[in-house]
Formats: C-alpha cells, structure tokens, sequence
C-alpha cells in the first residue's frame, strides 16, 4: 500500500498554470468528442471539397476563393458557438462549474482557459481547412495584410463565445444541445457561407447582412480575395455582437 | 485549544416555503472527524454546501477556518467532495485529478493517490464509465489532492462496496493523524461511530444530540435476543432489578436495557425456561446510534 503524506500543505497554483492546465483538458476533450469533431472539422471540410468541386451555385469568381473565407468563418462558429454552447451547458448540468469553483481556478482562470481553448481548436481548424483549400487550387490575395484576418477571426470568436455562452448560462443543457444544432444549421444556410446573401429577397438581406455569421463571411472574403476598402462596418457588426453577448451572458449566467 | 475548523451559528436556510435548516448550530474541532449524522432530508447537504460557499444561508453564520465562507483565499486551504458529480463524464479518471492537481501549489502525486484508492487500473477510464462507488473514490481523491488543511465529505461512502468502505474509514483516520481536520455528512451510524470524534445529529433541519459515540450511546447495554412473538413481559420485569426496561420491538426481537451482567442474563434464562421458550440470538450489546436516534425522533434512520 503506498504511504501518502497527507499533511496539509495547502496553496494555489500560480495562475498561468492554473490556466493552461485547464486550456489543455478543455481541448483534448474537444478534439476527442466525435460529435464536435463532426461539427468543428468534418462538415466543414465537407462544404469546403463539395461546394468548391461541384458547380451547385453561381457565385461571384472563382468558387475555391468564393468557398474558402466561408468556410473559415463556419469553422470559428462551430467551435466558439456550437461547440461551446454545448460543453458548457453540459459542464452545467454534471456540476463541473459548480466543482471548478471550488477549486482555486477562478472564474476568470476558468474563462481564460475556455477561451485559450477555443483558440487552439480554431488553429487546428484554420491549419486543416487552409491546407485543404490550397490543395484544391486556393491563392489567397491578402489585401490588408495578415492582421485583418487575424482582427475578425478575434473578433467573431468574442461575438460567438458571448452568444454560445449566454445559451449554455440560461437554457437547460438539452436546449442548449438542440438549439445550437438549429443555429448551426440556419447559419450555414442563410449567413453567406456557401450561398450568396444577394440571392436572398431584398426585404430579407438586410437582416442577413447584420447575422454575426455573414458579417465575418463576407469581411474575411474581402480580405482574402484582395478586395477593398477594409470592411469596417462588418468588424463593427461583430464587435457589436461581441459585446452585447458577452455583457448578457456574464449578467444572466447561471453557474449550476 | 485552537479556534475551530467550523462554526456554525442559528443557521437558516429556506426553500420557498421549506424550511430545511432551521436555526442550526455546530462547532467542527480543528484537527478532529466530525460526523453530521441524519436521515435523508435531514438537512445535512445544505448545511455543508453553505459551509462549502455554495448556497447562501437566510439567517446565522458561518466560519470556515475563521473566515465567511465565500472567501476566495478558502479554495485553496479546503478540499470537498460533493453528494455526487462533479465530473465531466468523458474526463479520463487518471487525467482529471491531474488537472485539479495543477490548481494547487503543494498536490499529492496523483498516480499514487489513485493507486492508494484502488483507481491504478482505472486511470485511463472515463468517468462515466467507472462504478459508483469508483466514481466516489475518484471524487474523494480530488478533494485531498491539493493536501487540505479541512475537508468536507458529503456522504463520503455511499455507493462503495464494503471493502472501498472500510479503505475510505482508513484514509479518513489517515488524514486525522496528520492533522487535516475532517467534516463529514452520512447516514450510516456504525460510520459516524467508529471514525468520529464529535457527533451531531440532525433531524429536519436541526441538531437533536451531540457529543462523542460514547457520550451519545452512553455506558449502557443491552441484552437482546429473538423468541415467539407476544410474550408477556410483565413477570420478567419483576424479577428484574429495580430500573430494568422489557420491550419488544418489533415483534419477536425483545430487548432488556438495565444492569446488564451475569446476574440479569440468569433471571432472563430462568424466565425463558418458565415460560416454555427458546431465546434465540441471545446477544448483549451496547446502545448503538440507531437506538439513540429512534428514542429521540421516534423514527428510523433510514
Ligand atoms: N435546491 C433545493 N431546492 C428545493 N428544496 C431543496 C433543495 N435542496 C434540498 N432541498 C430540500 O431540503 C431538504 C434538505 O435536503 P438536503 O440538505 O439535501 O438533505 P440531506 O443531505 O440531509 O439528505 C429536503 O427536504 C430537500 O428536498
Ligand atoms: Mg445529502
């Protein structure tokens, strides 16, 4: 039998490691469950092969270059919203946030490890689809350099998370689970992914055109296809997005 | 004497119209095993969840190592172990108690910890697919791996076999011996019994006795054993010292409270054999609990 010293030797871990470690076990728990991988690699890559291969929709250009910047802003979705609505309501339900806070991982430890997380799946994701897309004959043309991308990518993560969070802080998780499926699907179809939002009745694109998923659609197309002016009114839609989920989800957030 | 571990003060706590803690007060020892012994209901979850800093008490107060419970700086110093979950259900066992290891300064070597609870096989498990009573080990060990000056053990074995029951007694009277102090909930008497060195009963929300096993069952025994049902007792009671006590309950099961040496298990033999019966199981015992908490409430335990 082993012998442990049990005498109390009690004190917190500096929080960067308190943060990493969670960040760690958040992301293997990502990359190992099927359904969020289903979510967060395979169907968008899918879109990407099929939609790019297959004349299914004029679009303007060429289709890889019209696909691709869609596709991106699917994979961000998935993780930061769909994904993350659907763990965190769950980690509600089994009483891992009510566990965590007793710990001495704080909230803010336990967000930043969230989003670290996020972050890290989101690299994984840009890696595989980008690589997927170059093979299928992409040349992306940055009109704004690398930080415009990197600026939406940022800033859709922040209006996704606070929306995914605000579902999984207030809804039972079977709700969250449900509902953020349905998201998902609506926005694939209707937020400028794979089909132009001009093929929509006009009445119906101006509402479009707010959805946080179209406005980092279209602003990553601009980007990514050597388009310009700089596409500030989607970086403020988001942005918008941002902060309005964000401040409701931390003002309603149930944490069991 | 140091201050206490915990200190619980005319503690209130209501759901709606439920009043489920109702001015209940407690002092756990630093350094000690302080059982909360009660039925299901009784009140002992939400009394240690407030201790814990989950739930947010209506009326008294509570110190925890001196200080409210709320406070951030406790998080560290306090190991708990919940009624259940906890988890994330697809966390492997081996890798979850890792991770709550890096939240402390000081923790345990998670691999023998596990291997101490019976979990070595198990590490690479996940933790929807351990047993119930695996899963309290797993719980139990991540409450002492950040090595916790106090604990807090929600029904700490329920679920477990009888022999992670009698490991978890031993860990139990392990941490004593270091010097952790250690509150517990359950409703196994023969558990508050042997590992507790203060005993609070509980029932609907307040305490009905207090005090050492010893104290609360008393120096007292009792003899006990089975016969056909409806025997008169009357003659027996005479024939006993003065002070004796005859009952049955429930029937067939007859119980002699009193003196109880050689002298009374003569007179109750004698009476037996008058009466024209066999006493089967004829045993004499101490006062346990169970009895302690029936005379006080007029109901079973569990
Ligand atoms: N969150 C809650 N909401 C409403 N009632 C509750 C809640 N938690 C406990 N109760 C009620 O309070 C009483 C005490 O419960 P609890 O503290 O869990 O008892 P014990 O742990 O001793 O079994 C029970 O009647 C229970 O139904
Ligand atoms: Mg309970």
């Amino acid at each position: 039998m082993t012998t442990l010293d049990l005498t109390p030797a009690p004190g917190a871990a500096p929080l960067p490691r308190m943060v990493l470690a969670q960040a760690g076990a958040e992301m293997r728990g990502m990359l190992r469950n099927g359904e969020q991988l289903l979510l967060t690699m395979i169907i968008p890559v899918l879109v990407l092969v099929g939609f790019s291969l297959a004349p299914l929709l004029e679009v303007p250009g060429e289709r890889i270059a019209y696909v691709t910047p869609g596709v991106l802003a699917l994979a961000i979705m998935s993780t930061a919203f769909t994904g993350q609505a659907i763990a965190t309501g769950f980690e509600r339900r089994y009483g891992v946030l009510k566990r965590l806070g007793a710990t001495p991982l704080s909230r803010t430890g336990l967000m930043l490890g969230k989003t670290l997380a996020i972050a890290g799946v989101e690299i994984v994701q840009v890696v595989l689809i980008v690589a997927v897309a170059l093979g299928l004959g992409w040349r992306p043309e940055l009109s704004h350099g690398p930080v415009g991308p990197v600026l939406f990518v940022v800033a859709g993560t922040a209006a996704f998370s606070g929306l995914g969070l605000l579902m999984a802080g207030t809804l039972r998780a079977e709700a969250t689970l449900a509902a953020a499926n349905l998201v998902y699907l609506v926005l694939l179809g209707l937020g400028g992914v794979v089909f132009p939002v001009d093929l929509f009745p006009a009445a119906m694109q101006g509402v479009v055109e707010l959805l946080p998923i179209t406005a980092l659609a279209d602003g990553l197309r601009v980007l990514l296809t050597g388009g310009s002016p700089f596409p500030y009114q989607e970086l403020l839609i988001l942005c918008g997005w941002a902060v309005a989920g964000l401040v409701l989800a931390a003002l309603t957030f149930r944490w069991e | 004497m140091s201050s206490p571990a915990v200190e619980v003060v005319d503690l209130v706590k209501r759901y709606g119209r439920l009043t489920a803690v109702d001015g209940l007060s407690l002092t756990a020892e630093s350094g000690a095993v302080t059982a909360i012994l009660g039925p299901n209901g009784a009140g002992k979850t939400t009394t240690i969840e407030i201790c814990e800093g989950f739930r947010r008490a209506d009326g008294g107060t509570v110190r925890v190592l001196g200080l409210p419970p709320s406070r951030r700086e406790l998080r560290a110093r306090v190991g708990i172990m919940p009624q259940s979950g906890g988890v994330p259900p697809a966390m492997r066992c081996g890798e979850w108690l890792r991770l709550v290891a890096r939240f402390h300064a000081h923790p345990l070597d998670p691999d023998a910890l596990l291997d101490r609870l019976g979990l070595a096989d198990q590490a690479r498990t996940p933790y929807r697919r351990l047993s119930g009573g695996q899963q309290q080990r797993l719980s139990l060990a991540a409450a002492l791996i950040g090595r916790p000056e106090l604990v807090f053990l929600d029904e700490p074995t329920a679920g477990m076999d009888p022999q992670a029951r009698r490991s978890c007694w031993d860990l139990i009277g392990e941490l004593r011996a270091a010097g952790v102090s250690v509150v517990l909930t359950t409703h196994f008497m023969d558990e508050a019994e042997k590992l507790a060195d203060h005993v609070v009963i509980i029932d609907r929300g307040r305490v009905v006795a207090e005090g050492t096993p010893a104290e609360l069952t008393g120096a007292e025994r009792q003899l006990r054993f089975r016969a056909r049902p409806g025997l008169n007792l009357d003659e027996l009671l005479k024939a006993l010292p003065a002070g004796s006590a005859a009952k049955e309950s429930p029937a067939g099961h007859y119980i002699i409270e009193g003196e109880v040496g050689p002298e009374l298990l003569a007179t109750v033999t004698a009476w037996c054999a008058a009466e024209g019966v066999t006493a089967e199981a004829l045993s004499i015992e101490r006062r346990t609990l169970e009895d302690v908490f029936l005379e006080l409430t007029g109901r079973e335990l569990r």
